[in-house]
Parts: structure tokens; C-alpha cells; sequence
């Protein structure tokens, strides 16, 4: 075939490579490779060799192949299964709040940091009451958000609303900040009447039309190719804006997270992958996920420009996923997020992770790593925050949500017939027929149906 | 994969598949559709089915400038060339090769149909289907119920390639149909010959709900019918008579009502006047043409390639049983495929063959 060409690589071409495969290679590595000399031991994987190039390759010999010229060794080295150091993680505020000298981040006005830090109360109050009360046995379910209130804040502020989201299950923050009310989250947790998902789906699987908020499914990692998808279409009608989804640790071991990491890339699709690694899958720890450096590094195997953030960090979410939705929109690119974080909760109310992972553990991050906190601190030194100010959202946040959950729980279910509708577009013979079977059961057993539900 | 599926689709190129030299054009015989009636008046030329399936796809892209096509190896044609041409004269943006990989290739759908786009995508053969399983049962299916309708990816349609072909042993042979007919949501069209096949496209492509669209793959080549040129789309989850008669009803799909006409012809012959239903869409199942049909003959008779187990004959032959009981004067017969793998060698075994067929026609009629 006719790539198979040999050819003479040129000094212009080595140092072309050097550029472009010596990214994460810090710069003293790079000087002990151009020292190395022959070894014997070269079938052993090199810790130094992130990519199987070094000086010492015949620099002479090269092969045109498709995705551009490979050049020859005559040294048998395998690539190592990880670097030698893990990749570095993006950080603006130190765990006392401060920015850190030097750090690069993208400006906040007092308005929008403010909106954040209520936002972040917010959503820990409703976390916490809508928690209680499926304790107490008012919904059938819940899932909290705590430890991951920076992410899903500081990303949906530095979206717009145009942004399409594929959520997972832990985001109900990005759909608080759009919007989405106190009521409207205790409506579907309760599956009343005012849910708009017409009360189908299990409490915390939400989803807004008006918000650009896809509605939540529980199976794993299945919105990632479909967030590839919204994305080519808002590329091809110019839109600016791109899509983002989000996911966990556990759900890159899906298929569907590969098969969506690779058609972004071939596609050249504007989606912003955003990884909550929050160290638990339910019960199981990244170590028994994955061997790799985490997710971050899995981004350039797909030929995807990636940055591992601190999850914790408010301002450098914020940031992040400000330059990754540039560069997604402007240059037709997916990016890869990896934000370190931790599940200060359960996985759900169905589960007692205490079962599993030390409580120290949990603790340890809960009071010494908490985001909100954290980012309280800063919004503090800035002076725009004050005691009284936090006790006063504490107080109305409170109130709200407990007169929502009491509101919600008075709405009527959603009737009957909404059992039938939106299987298709209009309801076919054999439902229409089902339908009207039921309704005469229901007639003729009424103790074995709830009475909540308008007939 | 890839490999074998390039080999497969040469070979088919150039078969001659003469071991099927039947007829389909009993669709022009009668058809109760109004879209049809104005369309015979209409002349077009012979062409086959995958030709028909071309202009099809050529029609939906014409007409709607958000409608895409992709799939593996799509762009220069796809291995059955039903995309030929296509990508020259849409673009490689809106006709497009995606990477090997069927979850992503319809999740991918999915998104594209969920921003109001038409998403038509190919599954090379319907034998690879299941990786895409999880995303067309959880996620295609329940998109519009579980969001209350806020969205929906009902522009989606996913063509793929089934059935016997002669030399397809267990990968490329298969009729899965009856494993999405148990998810409300989708829909499952099939058509039997290039007419058909090209109405029954349009509509499915059209149809605001996901549809999966199998197209027979041994008569892709080999069957030829008077396709008229121009748009024209046949309803979905309508079945027709495309053959009256008064003491048997038979009931099938795509490439098998071929077999099944050859069965009725040579049953005729011994005095044996079968009526032959084209079902065309699988769910939502048209059970009232099925009905009054077994209320006048009394007797019913489904066949399918797939393995008879679990087959959707058996949910055919269950609800005519509530239906026409009293009515029915022998049990409902199913001469489907055995409940094996798909085979190579044996295939001529495996195969619901017209003889199988005329053999229970007549145990049926005589019972």
C-alpha cells in the first residue's frame, strides 16, 4: 500500500515530535531521555517513556501511516501502564479559601459568586430535608448531592442556559441554578400531578424542557453517546452552544463511556465530558474499577484535550468548564473533565455506606475537604458575605423547602390516563383496549387501588 | 467483525440467489391504503430492494435538510449498497461512516433525534444489534414516556439487515424482531418487497416515534418490483390481504411471505383456498385484520425464520386464540424456525420452508 513508505525523518519532524508527544513530560525528564544511552533491559516498560519515543530512536527511519509518520526503534519498549507521576490536578483556592499565588482563573462578579454560594446553601438544605423525608416515609427515595455541590454549581455557572445537559443522577444543582424551583424538585420526588415527568420515574430523576435539562435516566452512562449526538446537531445549525454531560467513576467502565469518548472525537463534536470521580461506585472503590491514573488519561487515548480539576474547588470548576465550553464550541472539540471529589453521602437511601468504607473516611472529607465551606471562605475575604447573611439564607432556604415538600405532598396524583399517554405519540389500539380494561377493573376492585390517584 | 462483514457483503454482491426465483408483485394486487391508491396510478421502473431502499433514503434526505444518515462504512455506499451515491449528493456531514460501534452508533441517534433531527441510523446486520440493546430498549423506548413528553427522540430510525441469505451461518442470518416487540415505545416495520420497503421507510423515517426498520436481506438483490419514483408512504401499523381466500389464514412478514405465497399457490392447486396477511408492522400490531380474517376462514397459520420459541407468532397465535376462540375449528399452527442457533450447513433444515408450510396448511385444514 502506498503509506508504507520509508522515508528520512527530518531534525524539523523529531522536533515537531518532541513538542506535541512531550506535553506531559516535565522538562528534566525530557533532558535524562536525550542522555539515555543503549540498554539491555530495554523489553522492560520505561517509566520515563510516556509514549514510546525517546531521543535514542533511529530518527533516520519513519513510516507514513495513516495519522501521520511513525518513526522506527530498534529498542523493544513497551509503553509503562502509568507515568511515573499521576497527572496534576487544576487548583485555584487552597483549602483555606485562598487563591493560590500564581493561579490561573476566570473572573467572578460578586453577583454571580454570591448566586453560587446560595445556590451550593440551597442545595444542601434541600438535600438534607428531602432526605428526611424519605426517612420519614414520604418518598419513596432520594439521593444526595453532598461533597459535589462545587461541581455541579460552579459548572452550570460557567454554562449558559443554551447548553444542553445530559445529566446523570447527581446534578439536580445544575438544574437548580437554571431555575428549576424548590417546588419543582419536591414535585417529582412526590410524583405528583405537577411533575412533569407525569409521575413514571423513581424521586430525583428530574428533567426540564425549559431548562435544556434531559431528563434523567437511572441506567449508567447511556446519555454520554447521546450527548455526542445533541452536540453534532448544534453544530451543524451553528448554535453557540455545545452540550455536557456529566457521569462517575463507576459509570467509565460502561461501554457506552468509550463508545461516546470515541464518536466526540471522530465527530469533532462540541460536548464537554464532565467526570465526578468521587471514589465510590455504590459500594466499590475506584481501585477496583479501573488501573489507569484515573479518567483523566483515558481522554488522550481518544485524541481528547483533558484536564484533571480539584471537584472541591469552586473557582476552578468554574474555570475549567468555562475554557473547556470555549474551546468546545469555537474549535469543534470534545473535552474531558476529570474532577476529583468524594461521596460525602450514602449512594442513596437504599444504601449504608458505612458498611463499606471507614466513617473517618467520610468525616475526614465531609468537615476538612467541604467545597462549600470552602468557597464560603473566599467569598468572605471578598467581603461579600457575611454571618448574617448566612444565617438569613440558611433560615428562608429552610422555609422553603419545608413548604414545598408540604405543598407537594397535597397535590393530587397524576390521573389515570396518563398511565397510557406518551408510550407514542398518540396511544395505539391495543392501549386504548388495555385502558379501557382497567378502568372497568378498578371499577369492580377498587380496595386493591390507591384512592390518591384521580381515576 | 468488520472483516467478515466486507467478505459477506462482496460475495452477496455478485450471488446469483437463484435458489429464490418467486415473485413479490402480489403487492400491487390489492392495497388498502389511500397513499398506495394514488401512488399505482403512478408508473416507476423495476427496481430491487436495495435500490428502492436508495431512493428511499435519497427522498427523506431531499426533503428534510435535517435528516442524517450513518452507520459503518455508510459513506461509500454500505456493504448492501442501499446509501450508494448518497454521500456525494448530501454531504459528508449529513451522510457519514461512524466508528464500529453499535451503542454508540445509536445512542449517538438518540441525541440527533432528541434536537429534532431525523436520525436514521444503519446497524450493518440485524445479528449486531445487541451491544445497542441497553440504548434502544432503556433509553429509545422510554425517552418520550419518561420525561412526560417534554422530549423525545421519535425522529430516529434504525435500519439493519435480517434474515436468511443462503451462507450466513449464525452472524449473519438471524431475526431478532421479536426481542423488540416486547418494548412499548419502539415500533418494528418490515417490509416484503422494494415497493413496500421504500413507502414503509418514508413513513417509519417520518413517524415520530423510534422505529426499527428490518430490511430483507436476501432480497436485497433479488427481488425486482415496479417502484414508483416519486415520495409516497405506506401507513404503519396497518397489515394487508395481499392474497384472498377462505379456508386458512396464513400470517407472516418480510422475506418469508414469499415462501408462504409459494405454499398457498401449490395449496390451491389440491383445493385449498389460503388468504395470506402481510403484517408489515410487528408493534403496534394490526390484530383487526388479522381477526376478520380467521373469522372467516377459521383457521390461522403464522410463520417466521425466527426460532419458533418465543417467536412473535406465539403472541400472534395467543391473541387471535382470545379473539376467535369459538370460531377457530383447529389449533393455530406455527411453522417458524427451530429453536437452534442459526446454522450453516443445516440452514436448509432450520428453514420454514414451503413445504413445512403446505404441510401444516394441510393438518390445519383437514384437523
Amino acid at each position: 500500500m502506498a503509506f508504507w513508505l520509508m522515508a528520512r525523518t527530518s531534525r524539523k519532524v523529531t522536533d515537531h515530535l518532541h513538542r506535541n508527544i512531550g506535553i506531559l513530560r516535565s522538562s528534566s525528564s525530557a533532558c535524562s531521555l536525550l542522555n539515555r544511552t543503549r540498554r539491555f533491559e530495554s523489553t522492560k516498560a520505561d517509566k520515563d517513556i510516556s509514549f514510546g519515543y525517546d531521543t535514542s530512536d533511529d530518527e533516520n527511519q519513519a513510516l507514513d501511516f495513516p495519522g501521520g509518520r511513525v518513526t522506527f526503534t530498534s529498542h523493544m519498549r513497551f509503553i509503562p501502564e502509568s507515568p511515573e507521576r499521576r497527572t496534576h490536578c487544576y487548583r485555584v483556592l487552597d483549602d483555606n479559601g485562598k487563591t493560590i499565588i500564581g493561579s490561573h482563573y476566570q473572573n467572578i462578579s460578586k453577583e454571580v459568586a454570591v448566586k453560587m454560594y446560595s445556590n451550593m446553601v440551597t442545595l444542601q438544605v434541600m438535600d438534607t430535608i428531602f432526605y428526611e423525608a424519605q426517612r420519614q416515609g414520604r418518598i419513596s427515595f432520594y439521593l444526595t448531592t453532598n461533597g459535589e455541590e462545587a461541581i455541579n454549581i460552579a459548572s452550570a455557572a460557567a454554562l449558559t442556559p443554551d447548553d444542553i445537559i445530559f445529566p446523570q443522577y447527581r446534578e439536580p444543582g445544575v438544574l437548580l441554578w437554571r431555575g428549576f424551583t424548590v417546588q419543582e424538585f419536591a414535585n417529582q420526588c412526590f410524583g405528583n400531578g405537577a411533575d412533569y415527568g407525569k409521575g413514571r420515574q423513581m424521586p430525583i430523576h428530574y428533567g426540564s424542557k425549559k431548562h435544556n435539562y434531559v431528563t434523567v435516566s437511572s441506567t449508567i452512562a447511556t446519555q454520554l453517546p447521546q450527548a455526542v449526538g445533541a452536540a453534532y446537531s448544534l453544530k451543524m445549525d451553528k448554535k453557540d452552544a455545545c452540550t455536557v454531560t456529566y457521569f462517575g467513576d463507576g459509570g467509565t467502565s460502561e461501554g457506552d463511556f468509550h463508545a461516546a469518548l470515541n464518536f466526540a472525537a471522530v465527530m469533532e463534536a462540541p460536548v464537554v465530558f464532565i467526570c465526578r470521580n468521587n471514589g465510590w461506585a455504590i459500594s466499590t472503590p475506584t481501585s477496583q474499577q479501573f488501573r489507569s491514573d484515573g479518567i483523566v488519561v483515558k481522554g488522550q487515548a481518544y485524541g481528547i484535550r483533558s484536564i484533571r480539576v480539584d471537584g472541591n474547588d469552586t473557582l476552578a470548576m468554574y474555570s475549567a468548564v468555562h475554557a473547556a465550553r470555549e474551546m468546545a464550541i469555537r474549535e469543534h472539540r470534545p473535552i474531558l473533565i476529570e474532577a476529583l471529589t468524594y461521596r460525602v453521602g450514602h449512594h442513596s437511601t437504599s444504601d449504608d455506606s458505612t458498611k463499606y468504607r471507614p466513617a473517618g473516611e467520610i468525616e475526614q472529607w465531609r468537615m476538612a475537604r467541604d467545597p462549600v465551606a470552602r468557597y464560603r471562605k473566599w467569598v468572605e475575604m471578598n467581603g461579600w458575605w457575611s454571618d448574617e447573611d448566612e444565617s438569613q439564607l440558611r433560615i428562608e432556604a429552610r422555609k422553603q423547602v419545608l413548604d414545598a415538600v408540604q405543598v407537594a405532598e397535597r397535590v393530587k396524583k397524576p390521573p389515570l390516563a396518563e398511565l397510557f399517554t406518551d408510550v407514542y405519540d398518540q396511544p395505539p389500539s391495543n392501549l386504548r383496549e388495555q385502558e379501557k380494561f382497567l378502568r372497568d377493573i378498578v371499577m369492580k376492585h377498587p380496595q386493591d387501588y390507591p384512592t390518591d390517584v384521580p381515576f | 467483525m468488520a472483516k467478515s462483514v466486507k467478505e459477506l457483503g462482496k460475495k452477496w454482491m455478485i450471488s446469483s440467489f437463484n435458489k429464490r426465483g418467486f415473485s413479490t408483485d402480489c403487492s400491487t394486487l390489492k392495497s388498502s391504503s389511500s397513499s398506495s391508491s394514488t401512488v399505482e396510478k403512478q408508473s416507476g421502473k423495476t427496481v430491487n430492494l436495495f435500490t428502492a431502499i436508495n431512493q428511499a433514503l435519497y427522498i427523506a434526505l431531499e426533503t428534510d435538510p435535517n435528516a442524517y444518515l450513518f452507520g459503518e462504512d455508510v459513506s461509500f455506499g454500505g456493504v448492501f449498497r442501499c446509501s450508494t451515491g448518497l454521500a456525494d449528493q448530501f454531504g459528508s456531514k449529513r451522510v457519514f461512516n461512524t466508528p464500529l460501534c453499535e451503542q454508540g452508533i445509536v445512542g449517538f441517534g438518540i441525541g440527533l433525534a432528541a434536537m429534532g433531527n431525523r436520525a436514521i441510523a444503519e446497524i450493518q446486520f440485524a445479528d449486531y444489534i445487541f451491544p445497542a440493546f441497553d440504548q434502544i430498549v432503556n433509553e429509545a423506548a422510554k425517552f418520550r414516556y419518561r420525561s412526560g413528553n417534554q422530549f423525545n427522540c421519535g425522529g430516529l430510525t434504525i435500519r439493519t439487515p435480517y434474515g436468511a441469505v443462503g451462507h450466513g451461518g449464525h452472524y449473519h442470518s438471524q431475526s431478532p424482531e421479536s426481542f423488540f416487540c416486547q418494548v412499548p415505545g419502539l415500533k418494528v416495520v418490515i417490509p416484503r418487497s422494494p415497493k413496500q420497503a421504500k413507502g414503509l421507510l418514508l413513513a417509519s423515517i417520518r413517524d415520530p416515534n423510534p422505529v426499527i426498520f428490518f430490511e430483507p436481506k436476501w432480497l436485497y438483490r433479488l427481488v425486482v418490483e415496479e417502484v414508483p419514483e416519486d415520495d409516497y408512504m405506506f401507513p404503519l401499523s396497518e397489515a394487508e390481504v395481499i392474497r384472498h381466500g377462505s379456508d386458512i389464514t396464513l400470517v407472516g412478514w418480510g422475506s418469508q411471505l414469499a415462501v408462504m405465497e409459494q405454499a398457498c399457490v401449490d395449496a390451491e392447486k389440491e383445493g385449498i383456498s389460503c388468504e395470506l396477511i402481510d403484517l408489515k408492522t410487528l408493534i403496534p400490531w394490526d390484530k383487526e385484520t388479522v381477526e376478520a380474517s380467521v373469522r372467516k376462514t377459521g383457521r390461522l397459520l403464522v410463520s417466521h425464520e425466527a426460532p419458533v420459541t418465543g417467536g412473535f407468532g406465539a403472541e400472534i397465535s395467543a391473541s387471535i386464540m382470545e379473539r376467535c376462540f369459538m370460531r377457530l375449528e383447529a389449533p393455530v399452527a406455527r411453522t417458524c424456525g427451530l429453536d437452534t442457533p442459526f446454522p450453516l450447513v443445516f440452514e436448509p433444515f432450520f428453514m420454514p420452508t414451503k413445504n413445512k408450510i403446505l404441510d401444516a396448511i394441510k393438518a390445519t385444514v383437514n384437523y
